[in-house]
C-alpha cells in the first residue's frame, strides 16, 4: 500500500514537472527570446488558459504527500521553510504576471508584468531543480552535531546556503554546487520543454527561431546530464543500487534518453508536436530514474544517528491510506475527464485567443 | 519560544484573513452568474448575458487572487505547523486532499472554459461550465469545513502511544455534528458578500445616473439573495452553528456571550459591554433578560454555564477578542437582516430604485460583510484555543520545532508586503473593471 502511494505521488508530480513545467518554460522564453509584443502575445495565449489547472496538479501532490506520508510533509517543509517560501512568492508573482499584464493598456505596466512574470518563471525552475537536488543529497535530519542528534529525529533546517558551498559539509545549504548544477539541468531543460509547447500552440514568427535555438540548449543539456549524473555519483555512491538490482527499472533512463537524443533531430520534425513528446520523454525518464533510484527512501539522512525517511516510517495508517484510495481513483478519473474536455475545447493553435484581454 | 510561536500564529492568521477575503465573494458570486446566465438562457435577455459575462470578469480577478493566496495556506501547514501536520496528517490531510483532487482541478479547468469559451461552446454549455465552476467552489468551502470541523470537535480518530492521531472511521468526517450547520452558516455568510457587493454596485450605477439598466439587474439580484442569505445566515443556520459550541465547547460559549458569572432563572443577552479581565465584569453593559437562555434552549429560565463553572486552563485564551469578534458578527448579521427586509419591502413596492436613501446605504454597504464573515472566523478560530485540535491537542505543541522567530519574523514580513502590493493591485482592477462597467461602448 505505501508503494502504492509512493507510486501515486510520482506520478503525480511528473504530471505537475510536465505541465507547469512548459509554463516556466514559456516563461523563459517571453523573458529571453520572444522581442515583440506579438511575440510575447503568442507565448501568454499558448499557455493562458492551462496554467492554472497546471498549478493545481502541485496542490493537489502537496495535498495526497500531507495526508499520506505526514511526517515527510512535516519534516521537509518545516526543513524547507526558505526555499518553499520563497517559491511561493515567485508563484504569486509568475501568477500576477500573466493575469495582470492584459488588464490595463499601458506599455510600462505590461513590461513590469511581463518582467515579473518572465523573471519568477526562470527563478522557480531554477528552484524547482535546487529543491529535487537536496532530496536526492539528503539532509542532516534531526540536526546531528558531533554524534549527538539537537533536535526530534525527523526534523531540522536549512539556510539558504553554507559559506563553502559545500554538499557534503556537516552545516549544509540549500545552494551548494551539486543542487546547482541540478537546478541548471532544470533551467535548460523547461526551457527546451516550454519553447517545445509555443512551437506546438502558435504560428508566431518566435518559432522559426526557436527551432535552432532547442537544438543549441539540447547540446549544453547533454553535457549538462552527464556531467550531474558523475556529481551525483561522487555526492551519493549507493545511489545507484536499486538499477543495479531490478533491471527493468532501466526503462526510465532509456525513456529519458530517447527523448534526449531524439530532441537533436527537431530541425527535421514534420509534426510540431513531436519535440514536445520528446521534451516530456526526457522529464518523465529523467524524475523517473530518480525515484527509481531513491525507493523507498522519501529524504535520505546524512548522518548515521537519525534513520532516512522512508515510505514505511513516514506514511499514515493502513486504514486511512486504503480509504484515500477509493475517492482517490474516483477522483482520478474525474480529473481525467476534465482534462481531455479541456484539451478538446481549446485544442490547435490558440493564436486568436485573446488571452488577458477580458 | 514565545516570540516564535507568535511569529508563527500571526502569520497564519494575516495570510489566513487575507486569503478569505477572496472566496467569500467568489462561493457566492458563482451561485449569482449562474442566476444571470439562466435568466438570459430563459429569457433570451442579452442584458442579463452581459450581465453574467460583467461579474464573471470580477470574479475571474478574484479568482486569481484566492488562488495565489490560497497556496500558502495549504505549506504553510508543512512549512510551520510541522508537528500538528506530522501527528495529525492521516486525518486533516485526507480533507485536504480530497479538496485538490475533487474541487481545485473541477474549478480551474472549467473556469478557463468559462472565460474563453462561450463561442466555442454555445449558450448552454457555457452555463454547464458556469454551473461547474460553482460546484468547484462550494465543493472546496465543504471540504475545508470538513478539516475545520475536525479540529472543533474531532471524530472518527485514535490516539496512538506516541501522540500520533490515526484516521479509524472515514465517514465520521461527514458525519460530524459540526460540520453541516457551520458550512450552510459560512455559504449563507458567502453569499451576504456577494449579494451585498452587487447590490452596491447597482446602486452606484444607479445613483450615477449610467448603465442604469444593468444598476437595476443588479439591485433586484443583489437585494433577493441578500434578503433570503441575511435571514438564512441567522436562522437556522447560525443557530444550530451556535448550539454546537453550547453542547461542545461550553466555555467559550459563554466568554463569546460574556457571561461571566452562571445566573440563576435565566442568562441575559448581552449587546454592548467592554469585558474588564481583572474584575471579571463588563463595563457599562446593556443587556435584555432572559433572552439568551430562550434562544439557546425555548426556556425563558434555562440555566447557562458562566466561565465561573469551568478551569481557568479550559478558558479561550483571548476572551475580550473572542467575544468582540462575536458582537461584531452577530451585530453586523443583525443590521444586514434590516436592511435587507427594507430593500425588498421598497423592490416588491416597485419604488426601490427611486429611494435614493437606500441606494445610499446599500451603496455603503460594501465593506460590512467583509468584517463580518472575518469576524464570524475569529469567532470560531479564537473560540478553539488554546487547542489546535478541541481538548487533545494544544496550539503549543503544533508549531514547527526548528523554524526560528527570525526566519518567521522574514516571511512575515515578506508576506505583509506582498499581500499590500496585491490588496492595492486588485482594489485598483476592481474599481477599473466596475467603472468601465458592462457596456463599454457607452461610457466617455
Amino acid at each position: 500500500m505505501e508503494t502504492l502511494w509512493f507510486i501515486i505521488l510520482v506520478v503525480m508530480l511528473a504530471t505537475y514537472i510536465v505541465l507547469d513545467g512548459y509554463d516556466f518554460g514559456a516563461g523563459i522564453v517571453h523573458f529571453l527570446v520572444a522581442n515583440n509584443e506579438a511575440e510575447r502575445k503568442a507565448v501568454t495565449n499558448a499557455i493562458g488558459p492551462f496554467w492554472d489547472a497546471n498549478e493545481v496538479w502541485l496542490i493537489a501532490a502537496g495535498g495526497v504527500l500531507f495526508f499520506a506520508f505526514p511526517t515527510l510533509y512535516a519534516s521537509s517543509f518545516s526543513g524547507f521553510y526558505l526555499p518553499l517560501m520563497l517559491v511561493l512568492w515567485l508563484l504569486i508573482f509568475r501568477a500576477v504576471g500573466l493575469e495582470l499584464r492584459g488588464q490595463v493598456h499601458n506599455r510600462l505596466w505590461e513590461r513590469l508584468w511581463d518582467r515579473a512574470f518572465g523573471m519568477a518563471s526562470l527563478l522557480l525552475a531554477l528552484f524547482f531543480g535546487a529543491a529535487l537536488g537536496n532530496v536526492v543529497r539528503g539532509v542532516n535530519l534531526g540536526v546531528v552535531e558531533n554524534g549527538v542528534a539537537q533536535q526530534e529525529a525527523p526534523y531540522f533546517f536549512l539556510p539558504l546556503w553554507n559559506p563553502t558551498f559545500d554538499p557534503l559539509a556537516e552545516h549544509q545549504g540549500i545552494i551548494d554546487w551539486f543542487t546547482l548544477v541540478l537546478g541548471l539541468v532544470s533551467v535548460i531543460t523547461l526551457t527546451i520543454h516550454g519553447a517545445n509547447w509555443i512551437i506546438l500552440k502558435s504560428n508566431s514568427t518566435i518559432n522559426r527561431r526557436l527551432r535552432p535555438l532547442i537544438f543549441k540548449l539540447n547540446g549544453v543539456l547533454l553535457f549538462l546530464v552527464l556531467l550531474s549524473a558523475a556529481l551525483w555519483y561522487y555526492v551519493k555512491p549507493i545511489a545507484f543500487t536499486n538499477l543495479e538490482e531490478h533491471f527493468w527499472l532501466w526503462i526510465f533512463p532509456i525513456i529519458g534518453l530517447t527523448g534526449l537524443i531524439g530532441q537533436f533531430n527537431i530541425k527535421r520534425f514534420k509534426r510540431d508536436g513531436t519535440g514536445f513528446v520528446c521534451s516530456s520523454l526526457f522529464i518523465v525518464g529523467s524524475f523517473g530514474t530518480t525515484a527509481a533510484s531513491m525507493y523507498p527512501v522519501l529524504l535520505p539522512s546524512t548522518n548515521s544517528v537519525s534513520p532516512s525517511l522512508t515510505i514505511y516510517n513516514a506514511s499514515a495508517n493502513e486504514y486511512g491510506l486504503t480509504v484515500g484510495l477509493v475517492w482517490f481513483i474516483i477522483a482520478a478519473v474525474l480529473v481525467i475527464v476534465y482534462f481531455i474536455i479541456q484539451f478538446r475545447v481549446f485544442k490547435g493553435k490558440l493564436d486568436e485567443l485573446d488571452y488577458g484581454g477580458h | 519560544m514565545e516570540d516564535m510561536i507568535l511569529y508563527h500564529r500571526l502569520q497564519f492568521a494575516f495570510t489566513i484573513t487575507f486569503h478569505y477575503l477572496f472566496p467569500q465573494l467568489t462561493m457566492g458570486l458563482s451561485l449569482m452568474i449562474v442566476y444571470f446566465k439562466w435568466i438570459s438562457i430563459r429569457t433570451k435577455n442579452e442584458h442579463y448575458n452581459d450581465a453574467a459575462k460583467f461579474w464573471m470578469k470580477i470574479f475571474a480577478l478574484n479568482f486569481a487572487m484566492g488562488v495565489v493566496t490560497g497556496i500558502p495556506m495549504e505549506f504553510q501547514f508543512g512549512t510551520n505547523w510541522a508537528k500538528f501536520s506530522a501527528l495529525t496528517g492521516g486525518i486533516v490531510g485526507q480533507t485536504l486532499a480530497m479538496e485538490g483532487m475533487f474541487s481545485f482541478f473541477l474549478e480551474s479547468s472549467f473556469l478557463g472554459m468559462f472565460i474563453f469559451g462561450e463561442k466555442l461552446l454555445g449558450q448552454k454549455l457555457h452555463f454547464v461550465t458556469g454551473v461547474m465552476v460553482f460546484l468547484g467552489s462550494w465543493a472546496s468551502g465543504y471540504l475545508i469545513i470538513a478539516t475545520h470541523s475536525w479540529m472543533q470537535h474531532p471524530v472518527g480518530y485514535e490516539i496512538l502511544e506516541n501522540g500520533t492521531f490515526v484516521l479509524t472511521n472515514f465517514s465520521a468526517l461527514f458525519k460530524n455534528p459540526w460540520l453541516l450547520p457551520s458550512y450552510l452558516h459560512n455559504q449563507a455568510g458567502s453569499l451576504i458578500t456577494s449579494s451585498f457587493f452587487v447590490s452596491a454596485v447597482g446602486a452606484f450605477y444607479v445613483l450615477s445616473n449610467r448603465q442604469k439598466h444593468f444598476g437595476q439587474i443588479f439591485l433586484k439580484a443583489g437585494v433577493i439573495f441578500g434578503c433570503i442569505a441575511s435571514v438564512v445566515v441567522a436562522f437556522p443556520t447560525g443557530d444550530l452553528a451556535a448550539k454546537n459550541v453550547v453542547n461542545y465547547q461550553p466555555a467559550t460559549f459563554a466568554a463569546m456571550e460574556g457571561i461571566f458569572e452562571t445566573e440563576d432563572g435565566g442568562a441575559e443577552i448581552v449587546l454592548i459591554g467592554q469585558p474588564d479581565m481583572v474584575n471579571k465584569k463588563l463595563d457599562n453593559k446593556i443587556a435584555v433578560p432572559n433572552i439568551l437562555s430562550f434562544l439557546t434552549y425555548q426556556r425563558w429560565d434555562a440555566q447557562i454555564k458562566g466561565l465561573n463553572e469551568f478551569d481557568e486552563h479550559q478558558h479561550p485564551t483571548n476572551i475580550p477578542g473572542l467575544y468582540f469578534a462575536y458582537h461584531i458578527m452577530a451585530g453586523l448579521g443583525t443590521v444586514f437582516i434590516a436592511i435587507m427586509l427594507v430593500a425588498a419591502f421598497l423592490l416588491f413596492r416597485k419604488k426601490l430604485y427611486d429611494s435614493n436613501w437606500m441606494l445610499w446605504i446599500l451603496m455603503f454597504m460594501i465593506p460590512f460583510p467583509y468584517i463580518a464573515n472575518t469576524a464570524g472566523w475569529y469567532t470560531a478560530e479564537l473560540g478553539r484555543q488554546p487547542w489546535l485540535v478541541y481538548n487533545l491537542m494544544r496550539m503549543t505543541s503544533g508549531v514547527s520545532p526548528t523554524v526560528s522567530s527570525g526566519n518567521t519574523l522574514f516571511t512575515l514580513l515578506g508576506f505583509v508586503g506582498l499581500y499590500l502590493m496585491l490588496g492595492l493591485l486588485f482594489l485598483l482592477l476592481v474599481l477599473k473593471i466596475i467603472r468601465r462597467g458592462p457596456e463599454p461602448l457607452l461610457t466617455p
